[in-house]
This record gives C-alpha cells, structure tokens and sequence, in this order.
C-alpha cells in the first residue's frame, strides 16, 4: 500500500506550484510516484539531478526540490549525459514526453541507449502534443485522431519499449499513471540498475488526446489503462488478435553484464595516465 | 469579404489563397494554430497541398527545401526556438536560392523559457540570406503572405522568405480582416511557380553541392545582390497588390504623420499599431511626432529610411530585441545608415520594450518620448524594468 502520509512537501519547491497540468491529467501521478521512488532510494536530494526537455512532462523538473534543468526540445538526454560524464556520482533522471522523447530527440534517445549510459529516462507517453493542442505524436496508436490526423493516424507508431532494447537499453519497463503502486516499484528499480534505464509511463492527456478519441474525461482514460494494461505473464498465453490494441507492462529487460559508459571513461582515463 | 479573424486564421487563409504544393510545420507555441488551420483546409479538401507532418521544425524545414527544389510552392511555420532550429537549413535554402515562404510566429528565446512575444528570434535569423518581412497587423499578415510568395519567386530574387508575424498579439488575436474573394485574381497576380533550377529527371541539376573557394564567394554574392534586388521587386509586389487587391501597408517601410514630424519614432511589428495611438495623442498636445514601420527588415531599407528622415531632429527607435555585449540591432542599424548618409548629427536614442511579453503600452510610449527629450543617443537601455532601473 502507498503510505497515506508521505510527506511529499519534503521535495516539492512550493514556490512554483501550482503546477500547469489540467486537472485530471496523469503527470502529477508520475510525479509523486518519482518523488516516492526516490525517497525510498534514500539518495540526498543535493546528490539527484532532474533534467528535461519541452513540453507538458519536461515542466516536472520545475517542481521538485532537486538540482534541476530544463532545457530545449527533446534534448534531455543530452544535457544529462553532460551531467553524468561530469559527475558521475550524480543520480541523474531525464523527464521526456513522447514528443520529445522519440519524435525531435529520438537521435539522442538511441545513442544514450546504444552507450548505456548511467541516466533514467522517464517518458510520459500521453499519446500527443498536448501542450500545443493536440497534434499526432510518434507514439500515437493507428487509426488514432489528432488535430494534424483527421481521419485517423496511417503512419505506424514506435513502441519506446521495443525501441529502447533495440537500442542497447538495459533496464525497460512499462507501467501507466494509473497503476500508481507498480509505477512507483518500477521507478525504484530503474533508479537502482546501473545503466540506461528507460521507463514508459502510459499517461492520460483527455484534454488533447482523449477528447478525440472518445475519451473526453479522464476516467474514461484511466480505464482505458487498467484495461487494455496486460501484464507481460499474461501476454505470454494471449493470441495476437487478443493482444491487438493492448499494450505490455511489466519489467522487459534488466541486464546486469554490459558495461556502463561513464564508468568506462573513467578506467580508460585512468589506464591512460599510466602508461 | 469581412471576416473576424484570429491572427492564424488570417496567415493560413493567406496561405490557402496561394495554393501551395507542400506544407510541413511541427507544432510549437504560439505558431501551432497557423498550421491547424491548413491541415484542417487539407483534410476538409478545401486546399489541394501535400500537408506533411515530421518530427522536429528541422525536418519541416528540410521537407519544404527538397520540395522546393523539386519546383513547387512550399510554406512552413515556426516560433522561437523551432527557428533557431530551422537556422541552418535557412542557410541552405537561401543558399539554394529556394523561394520557401515561412511564417515565424515572433516569440522570446529560451532560457529561460518563455512562450510570449517578441522578436529576438527574427533577429538570430537575420543574416541567413532570408527576406524579413514584418506585419502590423492580421490585415497586413493576411495581404503580406499572399506577397511573399510573389517576392520569393520573382526569378531576380530566389531567396525565402520569412514573414514575422508577433507571437498572441496577432496570432491570438482577432480582428476584422477583408480576405480576398476570388482565387482567379490571386492567380492573376502570383502566376503559378516555374522554376528555371529545380530537381528534374530530364534535365539533372544538383544543390547545394561543394563550393570550393573558387567558386563559394561568387555564390554569396549573387545571393547578396539578389537581396539588393528584391527591395525593388518588394516594392513592385506592394504596388500591384494594391492595384489589384486595394490594400497598401507601405513596401518596404511606411510612415505615419511624418510630414511635418521633428521626432520619429522607428519600430516594427504590431507595436505600430500601439506607437500610432499614442502619436495621435501626442499629436494633440501639439508634439510633432510621427511613426516610421520598418516592414522590410531584410533586405533593409536605407534609401527609404533616409529620404524619410530627412528634416527630423530626433529618433527613437523601439525594439523587441537586444545585442548583448552591443545595444539595440535595429537601431544600430538605423545608425549606420545615417552615418553613411552624412546625418549622423540626428540624435538617435535606442530603447529596449517588451522582451518576453511585457507590455507595451501607450504610456511606456509617452514617457518614453518624455525621457528621449532628456537623453542623447543612449543605446540598449531597458525600459519597464520591474526593479533594475
């Protein structure tokens, strides 16, 4: 069970709230799992670095009382990887939406993938650009509306999940704002595995995403991930036509035996000053 | 006909009059309606155009480039940081001599992050070799749009076009604008694109390929005279639109009450619109005072604005804009052009409004000629600070 009382003012900059997501919306889920991760870590705040792109997720970084950046569109990861080859005893956690995540910072999401390098990216996938209204994302599932797909999205989605392994991650995972306790768990073991740990949070943006596709409330959204959720296990004995429109969650991959970069860089620093 | 339309609105029926083939945009603030408007056109059918959807204002700008040099009209849409993006293809597309129009939505640069008007990305964009232009008003944006691309593809010109267009104050605005009826008569007067360079099985070209130093200066040159060209052809454009279509906004600067004017304030953009307001009152208590618009930014008017300054005595210039480590850009550039013209004896103070969104209101606009009364030639100095003054 989620402890009643968290304190979460202990990481909050009171300051800046309230915050700018619509009533509803699943970013302060995420957030306040994030806050209840990292407090089970027991990392001191001065020693964890949040860092973010544009867009409604990458306004996360404002909130939190952390050594925090926020940066230009889905740059994120860049930035952090500046962060983490610095100092790399930093707990460094990149917030990206789907946008900004795989659309106009896929390049970097691939190549922090492919290095494995010491950053958690959590990516809140709404599905959309909510902060502009609403046009198709890249993870926007087919036949899907948006203001910019009218009748319907043609063009395949990225699964971040698939993407993510693909590209060398070694720790991915899916969970959704709804599944808040799982969520929290995830984000724990993401923030423990040393390495390029990317969690894909499933979010809900019924003002931008869900009001086009018969979803207007976010309740409606919220069942739409208790319900099309599947837990790995289960999906095992699940057809295709079964899983068609469902979406994994689960831990899909935690490998222990690649190398980390940053810590690379520093034996082959050190191997170099003694020769 | 009289419509009231949002600023978007009157950019994107602008764009619709002129038909274009390809149109790819990515979403940012406060330029996204724009580019709503003409996919929603497209999927209504209402305009025949390849609406493209990418990932990065990168990528839009970078599918306009290589459907331009394919031969046809293309238009796409950004703000702020999705331009400084863009930048580099700007360069390309200008060094390509492609006529690309593109609206800029005028808004702040990061950091910090700011949505809000005003035009300091306009001006990181300044030497890319694009035409700047700037409107005033929904009015003016709606006419210009369908001007730029009749500017852009002139075949002395060849270059971009860059319509700005400020951030909310017009783009979120409404007012009334008189769209033009028949698209017969825009034809008329933008006939259709025919490019003698472009992408062609039958007869091969190739862009942008290495330019040597051999042959790079020449390159740049003929893009820089090409540039001085289009002050003519941008003049033309504004003459014919106003003999067809009956709208005038002036061609490459415009004045107001500047007849008989000591005092002349120099700004761009829709602050025009603010800066009038405030010279009529002005005008009451019996200050001679007029306005003079830069509409052209790039390329930038000198002659116009010297025979326009002839008799006055002092000048404010007005920007939404600073030079860090120099001063105001435009009125360094108003400077100049009277140094070189033997007016330099003009005083000429520089004012820095409105940065991020602050308001510009008529009284800044009184105090500030109250206080331009009292200050000679100062540059770069900030007006409306909350605390630092």
């Amino acid at each position: 069970m989620i402890k009643t009382k968290f304190d979460y003012d202990k990481y909050l900059r009171k300051n800046t709230l309230p915050h700018i997501w619509c009533p509803g919306c699943g970013d302060g889920i995420i957030l306040k799992a994030l806050l209840r991760a990292i407090d089970k870590c027991e990392y001191p705040k001065d020693d964890v670095v949040v860092a973010s792109g544009i867009g409604c997720a990458s306004r996360l970084p404002g909130y939190v009382d952390f050594n925090t950046i926020h940066t230009t569109h889905g740059r994120a990861l860049t930035f952090a990887t500046g962060i983490k080859m610095f100092k790399p005893r930093l707990k460094v956690i990149a917030i990206s939406g789907d946008g900004d995540a795989l659309a106009i910072g896929g390049n970097h999401f691939i190549h922090a993938a492919r290095r494995n390098i010491d950053i958690t990216m959590i990516i809140f996938n709404n599905y959309t650009y909510g902060m502009t209204g609403g046009q198709y994302s890249p993870t926007q599932p087919l036949g899907t509306y948006s203001t910019t797909t009218s009748f319907g999205s043609i063009e395949q989605p990225f699964d971040a999940c698939n993407l993510a392994q693909a590209a060398g991650a070694t720790w991915v995972g899916r969970s959704t704002s709804y599944h808040a306790v799982q969520l929290e768990k995830f984000i724990v073991s993401a923030l423990k595995h040393t390495g390029f740990s990317v969690l894909e949070v499933i979010t809900n943006c019924h003002i931008s995403f869900g009001r086009r596709n018969k979803m207007k409330s976010p309740v409606e959204m919220v069942k739409y991930q208790k319900e099309k959720a599947i837990p790995i296990r289960s999906a095992e004995n699940m057809s295709d036509e079964e899983l068609a429109g469902r979406f994994k969650t689960g831990i899909f991959l935690e490998n222990t035996d690649k190398p980390e970069f940053s810590s690379e860089y520093r034996k082959m620093a050190e191997t170099l000053k003694t020769k | 006909m009289r419509q009231v339309l949002e600023g978007s609105m009157a950019v994107s029926d602008g764009v619709r009059m002129v038909e274009p083939h390809v149109i790819s945009a990515y979403p940012i603030t406060p330029q996204t309606h724009i580019v709503e408007h003409l996919s929603k056109m497209v999927a209504d059918g209402n305009l025949k155009s390849e609406f493209i959807m990418v990932e990065s204002e990168h990528s839009a700008a970078s599918v306009v480039l290589g459907a331009s040099a394919c031969g046809v009209r293309t238009y796409t849409a950004t703000a702020s940081q999705g331009l400084i993006y863009m930048e580099e293809v700007i360069y390309n597309i200008a060094g390509m001599r492609l006529p690309v129009v593109l609206t800029v939505a005028n808004r702040a640069l990061s950091a910090p992050i700011n949505i809000w008007n005003d035009m300091q990305d306009a001006m990181a964009i300044r030497d890319t070799g694009a035409i700047m232009l700037v409107a005033e008003n929904n009015q003016e944006a709606y006419d210009m749009h369908i001007q730029a691309f009749k500017i852009a593809e002139n075949p002395d010109v060849m270059l971009p076009v860059v319509v700005n267009v400020d951030g909310f104050v017009l783009t979120h605005t409404f007012e009334i604008v008189e769209t033009i009826d028949s698209i017969e008569k825009v034809r008329e007067y933008l006939p259709p694109l025919d490019m003698k360079y472009k992408l062609d099985v039958d007869n091969p070209y190739s862009f942008g390929t290495l330019g040597e130093p051999s042959v790079y200066m020449e390159s740049r040159y003929n893009l820089y005279n090409a540039m001085n060209l289009s002050k003519k052809v941008i003049v033309e454009a504004a003459r014919e639109f106003k003999n067809m279509f009956g709208k005038f906004h002036g061609a490459l600067i415009d004045t107001y009450k500047m007849d008989d004017a000591n005092t002349v304030i120099i700004a761009m953009g829709s602050v025009i619109g603010t800066i009038k307001d405030a010279v009529d009152e002005l005008r009451e208590s019996g200050k001679k005072i007029g306005v003079l618009k830069i509409r052209s930014f790039r390329p930038f008017p000198e002659d116009e604005i010297v025979s326009a300054l002839r008799n006055v005595e002092n000048i404010i210039v007005m920007e939404k804009a600073v030079s860090p480590g120099k001063g105001g850009i435009l009125s360094v550039e108003i400077r100049d052009t009277l140094y070189k013209n033997k007016m330099a004896s003009i005083n000429v103070n520089g004012y820095i409004l409105g940065l991020g969104g602050r308001d510009i209101t008529p009284k800044n606009i009184y105090d500030l000629v109250v206080r331009a009364e009292r200050e000679e030639n100062v540059d770069g100095k900030f007006i409306g600070l909350r605390r630092l003054e």
